[in-house]
């Protein structure tokens, strides 16, 4: 009979099977996600709020009067021993208060009421307005008060109507008028060259004076209607009255849009929430980025990591490629691969300063000699632009893209490639059709951890040409339709301004977080596409080892 | 079991070509300092099965990848004396080693399809010599596949990925895709290493019926297939060659007492 030595049926103690390594890293996972998820759910806290629709307060004080606002805060502070109760109030309306906050002391009120009426205006120059309307000024001084019925049908069709001036205005003075002073523009700058030489030129100069005339008629005539157009956006106001008792008027074409706070149900508030969201997303900013959208940011972030992709994929694979697949082991390729691998370690704004002398002024001053001579001294690619910014980066991330290249093709293994030789393959063949497309999903995880850290880097761009605000986007219907000698906005450089930079940084901080939440999901959603195209390349490409 | 039967009729064919096809005279060579073959004489005959047995490591890869020339991308390697296909010498600085590559199929112990599809893979070799007419590849996918015995198997799925076949039919696969460019020596390395006895068998049968077109090297561990399929069979030991004969000569009669250990089993 099997008679089992002893410790047959023991089992293994649990430090011999690892037991307490395994614990640690699952510790370890688990600390991270934590950390990943805590941070989301922190930003994401912080920014949704922001674009959900606050009731807005009517405090009554004891001795001056009342205040309007958001209550956004209520907190306790100790004066000469004594407890007190404050509340902090966002009172917008800056024109009224010169301030966002007021703290008002609890002893001090009178009264909190949350009266219906309370109207809420997002205007296009003073940022948050919170009164109480009075009544309509139409066409002719005719008035419409607030008790008249038709009141609200009035109110919204103006916006509306005033909304479409605004853009009709637009149009001509950017549009026509924009286009008819270029033009003038360039035959004047025609005209001084041709002056040089008056008799010669003489035709030409009668010709183009002719065409200035007709240009100068047309002019007249757009200049004429944005004239009259202006004059009817001043006809119609609005009049409110703040909390102070302060009736005041605020032109029609100011309100960007409006709603009444107090009165709102869960489902309009809902509604409020989502077109907060869209507004935030698809508009531009205003009021020194302390109102509006973050559009051009969100664009001109897209555009300069699809840009930089495009840069620094094909470099890095070519880099990569020559190291492994033709570079002899020695001297040379040692010393190379740790120069380039050694870039990862330089500080992002040396970077910026790299590309402040590469590119912008000498590759961009270079080009501006050569090409757009006759636009100097204002330099067309000599200024920092979204394809210097770009570059900086494609530059920055190429050791990234490196190193996840040539550990792709490191792993093609060897009997693939030899398989290819002995069908008689050149080493090229052998690459071009075997080797690089199964490194492709090695060189696509290279590709979105360059996105990943390019997407989000501000201190770089600072130098080669991110603005707080930009005129233009850089992609736009204008030919040659991608300007990229442009200046452009980035997310993050908005960041920076937003918490660095504006004038009340209590009230930057909602807009603030969206930013951070727009950048995260933007970056998150840029990845996820490389990772789906990763997940498509493996199928088909992917060498399985045997 | 009659395998010895079967080769020995086997045996009894006449060869249809030059006895010494391909001949390897004095070759020796070296990874580095480490010689691994000593002055092999060796001449493999047309149209035949010419197997190559000998315990591992003993450099029977060595000397087939020596034949194609798959060793000249390993670094650091070199070689003495010459081998010869059909009188030509492979070393000759005027040979175009693709071309050489061309004219010697491989396929290896491991089988190894590239991640492209079936049919892909059959025509790879006619696609890097820059054959791209569609009837011609169609064909020619077709016929190599039909000779590796695989066409029923996958006809239907030229366009799958061949990872998804089993690695029976990618090892036939493998052999299709040696055949593809109508090579003239084609190279086995152990092709039956990784599979099981119907896959074996399959292969064996294949290795017959290609023995009529081509010259074929079977390096194999298995003296059994040696025995079964091959005509001349050498034995290496140590990087030198120990006997070359018939197969019937070295599994009935070896002249080597090593010969006699190994294929008697006491080898060691
Ligand atoms: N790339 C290499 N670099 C250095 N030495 C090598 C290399 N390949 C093979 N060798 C050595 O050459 C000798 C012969 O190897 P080879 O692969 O030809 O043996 P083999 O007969 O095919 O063995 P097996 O039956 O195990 O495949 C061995 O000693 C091996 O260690
Ligand atoms: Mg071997």
């Amino acid at each position: 009979m099997f008679k089992p030595p002893r410790g047959f049926f023991r089992r293994l103690s649990a430090a011999a099977q690892g037991e307490p390594w395994v614990w640690l890293c699952a510790a370890g996972l688990i600390m991270s996600l934590v950390l990943v998820i805590g941070l989301f759910v922190l930003i994401a806290s912080r920014a949704l709020p922001a674009f959900w629709p606050q009731p807005v307060a009517l405090l009554e004080l004891r001795e001056s009067g009342a205040l309007a606002g958001r209550i956004v805060q209520k907190y306790e502070k100790q004066t000469d021993g004594v407890r007190e109760t404050y509340f902090k109030v966002y009172v917008g309306n800056k024109a009224v208060h010169g301030k966002n906050f007021v703290h008002v002391n609890e002893r001090e009120l009178l009264r909190v009421s949350y009266p219906e009426d309370m109207l809420y205006i997002d205007s296009l120059d003073g940022g948050d307005i919170f009164g109480q309307p009075q009544s309509l000024t139409l066409q002719g001084g005719l008035r419409v008060p607030v008790d008249d019925p038709r009141f609200e049908d009035f109110f919204a069709q103006l916006v509306t109507d005033t909304a479409v001036r605004r853009i009709d205005i637009l149009e001509v003075e950017l549009g026509q008028l924009g286009e008819l002073n270029r033009h003038l523009e360039q035959n004047a700058r025609r005209l001084r060259v041709l002056a040089k030489n008056e008799i010669q030129n003489a035709a030409e100069i009668g010709e183009i004076s002719a065409a200035q005339k007709k240009l100068q008629t047309r002019h007249e005539v757009y200049a004429r209607k944005s004239k009259e157009l202006h004059e009817r956006q001043d006809h119609f106001t609005l009049g409110y009255r703040v909390a102070s008792g302060q009736s005041l008027v605020m032109p029609m074409e100011k309100i960007d849009h409006y709603y009444y706070p107090n009165r709102l149900g869960f489902f309009e508030k809902a509604d409020v929430f989502m077109q907060n969201i869209w507004r935030f997303l698809s508009e531009a900013p205003r009021q020194a980025n302390m109102g509006g959208g973050v559009f051009p940011a969100i664009f001109g972030t897209l555009v300069m990591t699809v840009l930089m992709s495009a840069a620094v994929a094909p470099l890095g694979v070519l880099v990569a490629v020559y190291l492994h697949e033709y570079a002899r082991p020695g001297l040379f390729s040692r010393l190379a691969r740790a120069g380039i691998y050694n870039l990862a370690g330089v500080p992002s704004i040396v970077f910026g300063v790299i590309g402040l002398c590469f590119f912008v002024h000498l590759a961009g001053g270079t080009l501006d000699q050569l090409f757009f001579a006759d636009a100097l001294p204002t330099p067309t690619f000599g200024t920092g632009g979204i394809l210097w910014a770009s570059l900086t980066l494609a530059l920055m991330t190429l050791p990234v893209v490196v190193v996840a290249t040539e550990q792709a093709l490191h792993a093609v293994p060897r009997s693939v490639r030899e398989a290819s030789m002995a069908c008689g393959a050149s080493q090229w063949q052998s690459l071009r059709r075997v080797v690089l497309p199964a490194a492709v999903p090695g060189m696509l995880t290279g590709l979105i951890l360059a996105m990943a850290r390019g997407a989000g880097e501000v201190a770089p761009l600072m130098l080669v040409g991110v603005v707080k605000l930009a005129p233009s986007l850089p992609v736009d219907a204008v030919a040659p339709f991608v300007h990229l000698e442009r200046k452009f906005m980035h997310l993050g450089y908005h960041m920076y301004d937003l918490g660095a930079q504006s004038p009340d940084i209590d009230a930057a901080l909602p807009l603030l977080f969206a930013c951070i939440l727009t950048l995260v999901l933007l970056v998150g959603a840029l990845n996820f596409l490389a990772v789906w195209m990763r997940a498509r390349m493996r199928k088909k490409y992917a060498v399985k080892p045997f | 079991m009659n395998f010895f039967f079967d080769s020995a009729l086997q045996d009894c064919d006449e060869p249809t070509g030059s006895p010494d096809f391909v001949e390897v005279r004095d070759f020796c060579f070296y990874y580095g300092a480490h010689k691994v073959l000593h002055n092999v004489f060796l001449q493999l005959a047309q149209r035949q099965i010419t197997a190559l047995i000998g315990p591992s490591g003993c450099g029977k890869s060595t000397l087939l990848r020596s034949i194609n020339r798959l060793n000249d991308v390993i670094k650091g390697t070199r070689h003495e004396g010459d081998i010869l296909i059909d009188r030509q010498s492979v070393f000759d600085a005027r040979v175009d080693v693709l071309s050489l590559r061309r004219r010697v199929g491989m396929v290896f112990q491991q089988s190894n399809p590239f991640p492209k599809s079936v049919y892909e893979n059959v025509v790879y070799p006619l696609r890097v010599a820059g054959r791209k007419k569609k009837s011609e590849l169609d064909n020619v996918a077709e016929r190599s596949l039909r000779a590796a015995a695989l066409w029923d198997e996958v006809k239907d799925r030229l366009h799958a990925n061949a990872y998804q076949l089993s690695v029976g039919q990618m090892q036939r696969l493998c052999i299709a895709r040696a055949i593809a460019n109508s090579p003239e020596i084609i190279l086995l390395d152990e092709p039956c290493a990784a599979l099981d006895p119907v896959s074996t068998g399959k292969i064996e049968e294949l290795l017959l019926e290609l023995k009529k077109d081509y010259t074929l090297v079977l390096v194999t561990h298995n003296l059994q297939q040696a025995a079964r399929v091959s005509d001349r069979t050498a034995f290496f030991n140590q990087g030198r060659l120990v006997e070359a004969a018939s197969t019937q000569r070295i599994f009935m009669a070896p002249q080597d007492p090593l010969t006699q250990d190994y294929v008697s089993g006491r080898f060691g």
